[in-house]
């Protein structure tokens, strides 16, 4: 009897996989165009992962309420990758094939763009890794897909070896000094080191490596290390419980917080949160944004979205840091396609491989992000064939113990030290793929 | 009625312990296969092969592997994804720091390096029994992922400790297309298959069992414990070894340590627990289980069209999925792979139960 009743069940299951299987690409071909999100809500990542997921839904559904791109409609469909390779890879193959083909991946994890970028180029679809990603990937004549907008990990590493120059009085007094950094054992941790380690040839600074592994939550030992040695400053290239963690290691082991320093992903309100009071004095950059509660397009989403119930998240969390991130990322995505109708076709719905051109031809002047109300939020970003960073700009921000104060100052990447890194890191990147650079007649498709 | 064995008579020792003495059986695997050569590839959506058929088959074969020396030899092993760990990165060098290495001699020799760790790793298995072992194979895996993570040269010298492959072929023919993949990876796992059921079959597979079961009657007896535990960590770690390599060329094709961190040991080893110990076809069961069943559910809100929070979706998967591991285990304690050839006895006597 029993095993009539499992042999039932086993049956049922494996008609429901047939169904699935065979419902799956039937979705009818609308004039909507489709944006996969993938995202983190759940796992160590999660209290990171939320507020960037909800900027990023949350701007499709206002664009959506302004009257979709041009008229046409976006149409969005999450998948949980929880910060895993294995997991993301399978979010792409089912995303991306549904409504007609998706228009571009924002998977949001180092790890999970590596493995994309051998996929993408097969399948024609850009991929947004803004702030992230692989740091080579700036260069377009490679990296055909990949557009890491805004900033990479270099650009970022080198912004906060100038912030700490200047703070010295210059970048030669950086000679001698003892730079710790603090590193998610993970190609996001890994991907500053060449950088750094190039700086340190150039300003004689002496660079000590402190790996933690993966969730981050156990740093006891890394710290040890840090109290032994005393470094002048600590960089911390951290994500998610790993940098709440990190600060309250610095606490106990009585290491100044303002002498800390975090790239863009170890500076927004949930790694500090729980630390608050004792976490003030701490750094981090800002790419470009820092939060932005008072910007119009954060009025403009509460407005919209969130005064029509619509909202994804929590209605205080908008205009967060990381909040703004996902918005902007989202804003970017959404340009690129606007860009390509330029080109292909105004109210139309764009290909992959259309949305790929506007990405490469992105000119998002003041003007244009005025009209978008992200005045003062973020600035110009133009990009090109061979640039698919578009702009590398940062500003330092300062825990006050309650908020994030953003500095005045902005810096910008220097790209004589970056760019002969990353044209190396790029041909290497080729000739192991036996592929060729780019022909500038490859540039105008 | 259709599963009877009237009229199958016997006439030699051959034809009596032949795989599968039953001729349906027989018939019903020969057009499985036939099936999952000619017809999956014409019939299959993209989706299918990369998501779940490729994934499903390479992790097959790392289940079958430890298998061999969990089920069969009695081994307890959680070193299975540094072993996987050593094959693909082993694999990935020999490609691409040897010119015109062929990707199948990349991928068969990453199987060799794994086999060489694995019995290195092994050697304490002569003095550690049990539940002790399992502690002692730890160590390999932290011994993998340290390597992998700290030794530059093993990852090619690149910054962030990811590695990458491209342009697999196999005698001319361009593995590219995901049919293309689907099928490469299959020809492994059948002929993985086929030389694991015969391993268990031969002397080898007996000593091992016979180890399994008591390790000291086996000794009195004159098999050599030295030598079937170590063979069977040879042979596990060898098919591991070969699909860790798959796993990094043909599933991921770019790949970071943490694709084979402790996660994945402990992954297989509930493979073959639930799929069922000592039991080839057990690790396919248990693959399916573990790794189609999370996506199928994952899947399920979308199937009914009801829009439900991603979180919260993520949340009700590993509950129900939690769920079917204890209802199984209750079930049937020996694995779904003993479930299977309950169902094969009864039907053989249906519908006249005695």
């Amino acid at each position: 009897m029993k095993l009539k009743s499992l042999a039932l069940a086993a049956a049922l299951a494996a008609a429901g996989t047939c169904a699935m299987l065979g419902t799956a690409p039937a979705f009818a071909q609308q004039k909507e165009q489709f944006f996969p999100v993938l995202v983190y809500r759940t796992g160590a990542y999660a209290p990171n992962g939320v507020p960037f997921a909800n900027g990023y839904v949350d701007y499709l559904k206002y664009v959506n309420a302004k009257g979709g791109i041009n008229g046409v409609k976006i149409v969005y469909e999450e998948c949980e990758t929880a910060y895993a390779t294995d997991k993301g890879v399978e979010c792409y193959e089912r995303l991306k094939g549904k409504y007609g083909g998706a228009t571009v991946f924002q998977p949001l994890s180092t790890g999970i763009t590596f493995a994309l970028t051998e996929k993408a180029p097969g399948d024609k679809i850009p991929l947004i890794t803004s702030g992230y990603g692989r740091a080579d990937s700036a260069d377009g004549m490679v990296f055909k897909w990949n557009f890491p907008l805004l900033g990479t990990y270099w650009t970022a590493a080198d912004i906060l070896v100038q912030h700490i120059g200047k703070k010295e009085g210059g970048l030669d007094k950086l000679k001698g000094k003892k730079i710790a950094l603090v590193y998610h054992d993970s190609p996001y941790g890994k991907e500053p080191i060449p950088m750094l380690q190039e700086l340190s040839k150039l300003y004689g600074y002496d660079l000590q490596l402190l790996p933690v592994t993966h969730p981050g939550v156990e740093q006891k030992a890394t710290w040890l290390q840090v109290r032994q040695t005393r470094p002048d400053y600590v960089f911390l290239w951290g994500w998610g419980v790993m940098n709440s963690a990190a600060l309250k290691e610095a606490v106990a082991t009585g290491y100044p917080r303002d002498k800390m320093y975090g790239v863009w992903w170890s500076g927004a309100e949930p790694d500090v949160k729980d630390v608050g009071m004792a976490a003030k004095g701490y750094h981090a950059l800002a790419m470009q944004h820092g939060p932005e509660p008072n910007s119009k397009i954060v009025k403009d989403i509460l407005q919209v979205v969130h005064g029509k119930g619509q909202g994804t998240g929590p209605k205080e969390e908008v205009g967060q840091v990381l909040y703004m991130r996902g918005l902007i990322a989202a804003m970017m995505g959404v340009e690129g396609v606007k860009r390509a109708q330029e080109r292909f076709g105004k109210g139309k719905v764009m290909t992959g491989e259309e949305v790929r051109w506007g990405l490469e031809n992105l000119a998002l002047d003041q003007k244009k992000l005025d009209a978008l109300g992200f005045a003062g939020v973020m600035r110009p970003v133009s990009t090109s064939c061979a640039d698919h960073m578009g702009a590398g700009y940062a500003r330092i921000e300062t825990w006050d113990g309650a908020k994030w104060e953003v500095g005045n100052e902005w810096y910008e990447a220097d790209q004589s030290v970056i760019k002969p890194l990353v044209k190396t890191s790029a041909d290497k990147y080729a000739a192991e793929k036996k592929q060729a650079r780019r022909t500038p007649e490859d540039c105008q498709s | 009625m259709l599963y009877r064995e009237n009229g199958q008579f016997k006439t030699s020792y051959r034809s009596d312990q032949q795989i599968f003495p039953i001729a349906q059986d027989r018939y019903l695997v020969l057009a499985l296969i036939a099936f999952a050569f000619i017809g999956v590839p014409l019939l299959a959506p993209e989706y299918l092969f990369r998501a779940i058929l490729i994934p499903f088959l390479i992790l097959s074969l790392a289940a079958l592997g430890l298998n061999l020396l969990v089920g069969y030899c009695g081994q307890i092993s959680l070193g299975t994804g540094g072993f996987m760990a050593v094959g693909a990165y082993a694999a990935y060098n020999l490609f691409v720091r040897i010119d015109g290495m062929p990707a199948v001699a990349a991928i068969v020799l990453g199987g060799v390096f794994a086999t060489v760790v694995g019995v290195l790793f092994g050697i304490p298995s002569l003095r550690i029994k049990g539940l002790y072992l399992a502690v002692a194979t730890l160590a390999a895996q932290f011994f993998c992922d340290w390597a992998f993570l700290r030794i530059k040269w093993l990852t090619g010298n690149s910054a962030s400790g990811s590695v990458s492959v491209a342009d697999l072929s196999l005698l001319g023919w361009k593995i590219d297309s995901p049919a293309d993949k689907y099928l490469f990876c299959l020809g492994f796992v059948v002929l993985f298959a086929l030389v694991a059921k015969n391993l268990v079959r031969s002397h080898i597979g007996r000593e091992w069992m016979a180890i399994r079961d008591m390790d000291v009657a086996a000794a009195v007896i004159g098999i050599r414990p030295v030598y079937a535990k170590l063979t069977a960590f040879a042979v596990s770690s060898f098919f591991v070894g070969v699909a860790g390599a798959l796993w990094g060329f043909v599933h991921l094709g770019s790949w970071e340590p943490a694709a084979f961190n402790i996660d994945r040991s402990f992954q297989l080893l509930f493979m073959i627990i639930i799929g069922g110990l000592g039991s080839i076809m057990g690790s396919f069961f248990g693959a399916a289980f573990i790794v189609v069943l999370p996506i199928f559910l994952d899947n399920l809100p979308y199937l009914f069209g009801i829009p439900i929070d991603t979180a919260l979706a993520a949340h009700m998967t590993f509950m129900i999925f939690g769920t079917l591991i204890v209802f199984f285990l209750v079930v049937e304690p020996h694995g779904l792979a003993r479930l299977w050839s309950i169902g094969k006895e009864k039907l053989r006597l249906w519908p006249f139960p005695h």
